[in-house]
């Protein structure tokens, strides 16, 4: 301990004259900041002419979508630059000092004593193979403090503060035993175990439910007013933002488009790039009523089942999860239908079965009065063409080393469309997505994630499918490509009268593009109805629990102010 | 941009594709500049190389030219190389193919096989085909190509196994594309790069493989080899160090030349890297 503010308090001795510009409010500030990428990259600089400051007791939002360098200067902070990457000018002050004079051993000092850190991935930020409780003592250890018992008692007060349940057996456990969410109460107890003066927090919801963001984004605000702590709070959603901020600051490019309060930015936000991202959220949570048709049903869907067993070993029985039990719905022509749901509610079990990449055990799945569920090999193959889906994944699901017209096209060569004629209609099918006809003869690598998703949603069209189901389509991309796709598809459905069955995670984008939706949890249809419904009259608790964890649903938002 | 040019930035692997075509080269025109035998005796034993016009590289323990030895050897170590790991290749890439994308039982069955031959030693195996076949260019081609493929067929294996689970091959199995088409246009372009790496690595082993065997004797009686030539050397090696150490060096220089060349072709053979260069 003694050793490690000693090195502090030298540092701030030699940058005297910049303690003085820094008021007694302030506790991190960041100026005129340059930080460069090695040549090569997209841009020269990942951050250009950055300032802004995190006051004491504030949560100071740092928002933009991918690459637009918000996490740089986070990185700068820490000392975590990746390698290649400098800071060629400007200065970060923090107590007294400039870290990026700092040398590695005095930035090591600083780092969980001072600043702590959350991270986005609760998954990789654990060590698999170290009890929780062994590893909150590791921080105090690292920094030569207290005695092991004593770390362990913190370790514990530490769990209790975050809000663990049963924190005497989580203090025993392996993180693969504990939930996300619990994990990342985990890991900002780590954070908080030195009670550093400033909190970064980078993306640390992004991986989580809906439900389980509600409760970290509270326990995090809940900490920093009860400590007095600083955060520095790093994310691309602007609903996250209208639930913790104190203050914003918009970044795109690398620079600062937009600083200043939370609430003057999001209902009178000024610059155009602000206004755009405000705008592009799925509006407030309240759908658009819409007409339902009630035509005859294209899709019915009876008393589906689905089991997944994992082969026993030797010394492991056999496990068994129940994906999907006696789901039952249908889907009219011309509707689009949203499931919505948490991980593990087995509604992607639900979309894989629809286009039978799995076989479900029992139920029937009627397309157009066709049992699909049953079919096999060569029968199965030929009925293929009916159903089509979109993946979530844009990177993944091109294959790297066919041409993107090629990958429109095999679907209709499989079928018997001459090849020729085929690539013509790919070629027409891009121009429909909007990315024009010569796009056919270039590889899937040189388009942006959503370009792929676009080429994703012509190979998907090119087979004149009589439904298509969207699994997770939008949920890998920014906010404002986002809206894009979703007005895309919105676009082709009423000019090609698709059917659509819209998997999702995120209520807002449900609300956006479905006629009727259907609430799943632990593979069972909790509640169905007009996306009206579920949104203005849940009938189920546990629907009222998922619109009520959607971040900045009450916050007023000038999109729809 | 062209084929050729993507895989000429690799400079490296333009000096394995020159110096393999030398060495091709020296194959073809073996018979025109030394139109007699190799085997045959035309001087003196134990001339030192740079000794004797005609004989730059000296003679062995039996008066044969070394220089003729060694360009005569570069048809037949080139010719097995190839011959061998194409062979292997055409056994172990189906088998591992089908093993990695039907899975389950089939593959338990290609594996069990597989590992029938895995665990048998490379080269004891080896010699017991050669020995049993008779010697002959046909039968080390063979006995290589045998003892080789396991891990073509393990390599291609695995990388089905983490293949045939990803989107794009679900989209292709979506569009009602057959198992077949999946496999040969789907999932085996994506392979490409590791079996040509180790492709390239099992053309050097193979030389080195029949170099051993012709250095136990168990090579073609009728044609000189790299192998042979190192084998017939060994007892002589403080005598006459040139023996030994010339075809030594056509053999490090060819498989450096097959590693280049192979490592160049993968880089050219994706389409990512190479246009991001």
């Amino acid at each position: 301990m003694s050793v490690t503010t000693g090195s502090v308090t030298t540092g701030s001795a030699t940058t005297g004259s910049a303690t003085e510009k820094q008021s007694a409010e302030t506790v991190l500030s960041i100026r005129d900041l340059n930080i460069a990428l090695p040549k090569g990259a997209d841009r020269a600089l990942a951050v250009e002419d950055v300032s802004y400051e995190v006051k004491r007791g504030e949560i100071m939002c740092v928002v933009g979508e991918s690459g637009s360098g918000k996490s740089m200067a986070a990185n700068a902070v820490m000392g975590l630059l990746p390698k290649g990457v400098h800071a060629t000018q400007g200065e970060i002050l923090f107590a007294g000092q400039n870290l990026l004079a700092l040398t590695e051993k005095q930035h090591r000092a600083l780092r969980g004593l001072k600043i702590g850190m959350i991270f986005q991935e609760p998954m990789t930020a654990l060590n698999p193979l170290m009890r929780v409780g062994a590893q909150i003592a590791e921080v105090f250890e690292a920094h030569g403090q207290l005695t092991p018992k004593e770390r362990q008692a913190r370790a514990l007060e530490l769990l209790i503060e975050v809000g663990i349940p049963q924190p005497e057996k989580a203090i025993r456990a392996y993180p693969f035993e504990l939930s996300g969410g619990q994990r990342q109460r985990v890991i900002i107890a780590m954070a908080l175990a030195l009670e550093p003066i400033l909190l970064i927090a980078d993306e640390p919801t992004t991986a989580l439910d809906v439900t389980t963001q509600a409760q970290i984004l509270e326990l995090i605000r809940d900490l920093q007013q009860r400590r007095g702590m600083s955060v520095m709070f790093i994310t691309h959603d602007f609903g996250v933002v209208a639930e913790i901020a104190n203050r914003v600051c918009v970044m795109r490019y690398g620079k600062i488009v937009e600083l200043g309060d939370a609430k003057s930015v999001l209902e009178n936000p000024q610059d155009a790039y602000t206004q755009a991202l405000i705008a592009a959220i799925p509006s407030n949570a309240v759908p658009p009523h819409r007409e339902t048709s009630q035509v005859a049903p294209l899709l019915e869907i009876k008393g589906l089942n689905k089991v997944f067993r994992s082969r026993g070993g030797l010394f492991k029985p056999a496990r068994e999860v129940r994906a999907l039990e006696d789901v039952s719905l249908t889907l009219a022509r011309g509707e689009t239908v949203g499931i919505v749901g948490e991980s593990g509610s087995g509604k992607s079990t639900l979309g894989r079965c629809v286009v039978r990449l799995e076989h479900p055990d029992s139920g029937e799945l009627l397309l157009d009065g066709v049992n699909l569920s049953q079919l096999r090999g060569d029968a199965l193959r030929r009925e293929r063409h009916r159903v089509q889906m979109i993946f979530q994944d844009p990177y993944a699901s091109l294959n790297p080393r066919t041409k993107v017209g090629m990958a429109i096209a095999q679907g209709p060569i499989a079928n018997g469309t001459p090849k020729a004629a085929a690539l013509k209609q790919a070629g027409e099918l891009l121009d429909i997505v909007g990315l024009g006809a010569s796009a056919v003869e270039r590889f899937p690598h040189e388009f942006s994630g959503g370009q792929r998703q676009r080429i994703g949603i012509a190979r998907a069209l090119a087979l004149n499918p009589e439904l298509i189901v969207a699994d997770e389509a939008v949920s890998a991309l920014d906010v404002s490509i986002q809206a894009q796709v979703l007005e895309l598809l919105e676009e082709l459905k009423q000019r090609l009268s698709l059917s659509l069955l819209f998997i999702t995670h995120d209520l807002r984008v449900a609300a956006q593009i479905c006629d009727r939706i259907v609430v799943m949890q632990h593979g069972r249809i909790v509640e169905q109805g007009s996306a009206e419904q579920i949104f203005l009259a849940p009938r189920e608790a546990y629907t009222q629990a998922l619109l009520n964890a959607i971040p900045g649903r009450e916050a007023p938002v000038a999109a729809t102010a | 941009m062209s084929f050729f040019a993507r895989f000429a930035q690799n400079r490296g692997a333009l000096v394995g594709l020159i110096i393999l075509l030398l060495i091709i080269a020296m194959a073809i025109l073996a018979p025109l500049l030394f139109p007699e035998s190799p085997w045959r005796m035309v001087q003196r034993p134990f001339l030192p190389p740079l000794s004797q016009d005609g004989f730059p590289l000296g003679t062995d323990t039996m008066g044969r030219n070394v220089a003729a030895g060694i360009m005569h050897g570069a048809w037949v170590s080139l010719l097995i190389g190839l011959v061998s790991t194409s062979v292997a290749l055409l056994i172990g890439v189906p088998l591992g193919a089908i093993a990695g994308y039907y899975g389950g039982i089939i593959d338990d069955i290609l594996m069990r096989f597989t590992e029938f031959f895995q665990t048998i030693p490379n080269f004891a195996l080896a010699i017991v085909l050669v020995a049993i076949m008779q010697p002959s260019v046909t039968s080390i081609v063979l006995a290589i190509a045998i003892v080789s493929w396991p891990p073509v067929a393990r390599l291609v294996r695995a990388e089905f196994m983490s293949l045939r689970n990803r989107e794009y091959v679900e989209a292709a199995r979506l569009v009602g594309q057959s198992n077949t088409t999946i496999i040969l246009r789907q999932i085996l372009p994506n392979t490409l790069s590791p079996i040509i790496v180790l492709a390239s690595l099992m053309v050097a082993t193979a030389i080195l493989l029949e170099s051993a065997l012709s250095f136990l004797g168990l090579g073609d009686p009728n044609v000189m080899s790299w192998g042979y030539m190192i084998g017939a050397a060994r007892t002589v090696i403080r005598q006459a160090w040139w023996l030994s150490f010339f075809p030594g060096v056509a053999i490090l220089l060819t498989v450096l030349a097959l590693n280049l060349v192979g490592e160049g072709l993968d880089d050219a053979l994706n389409p990512k890297l190479s246009r991001e260069r």
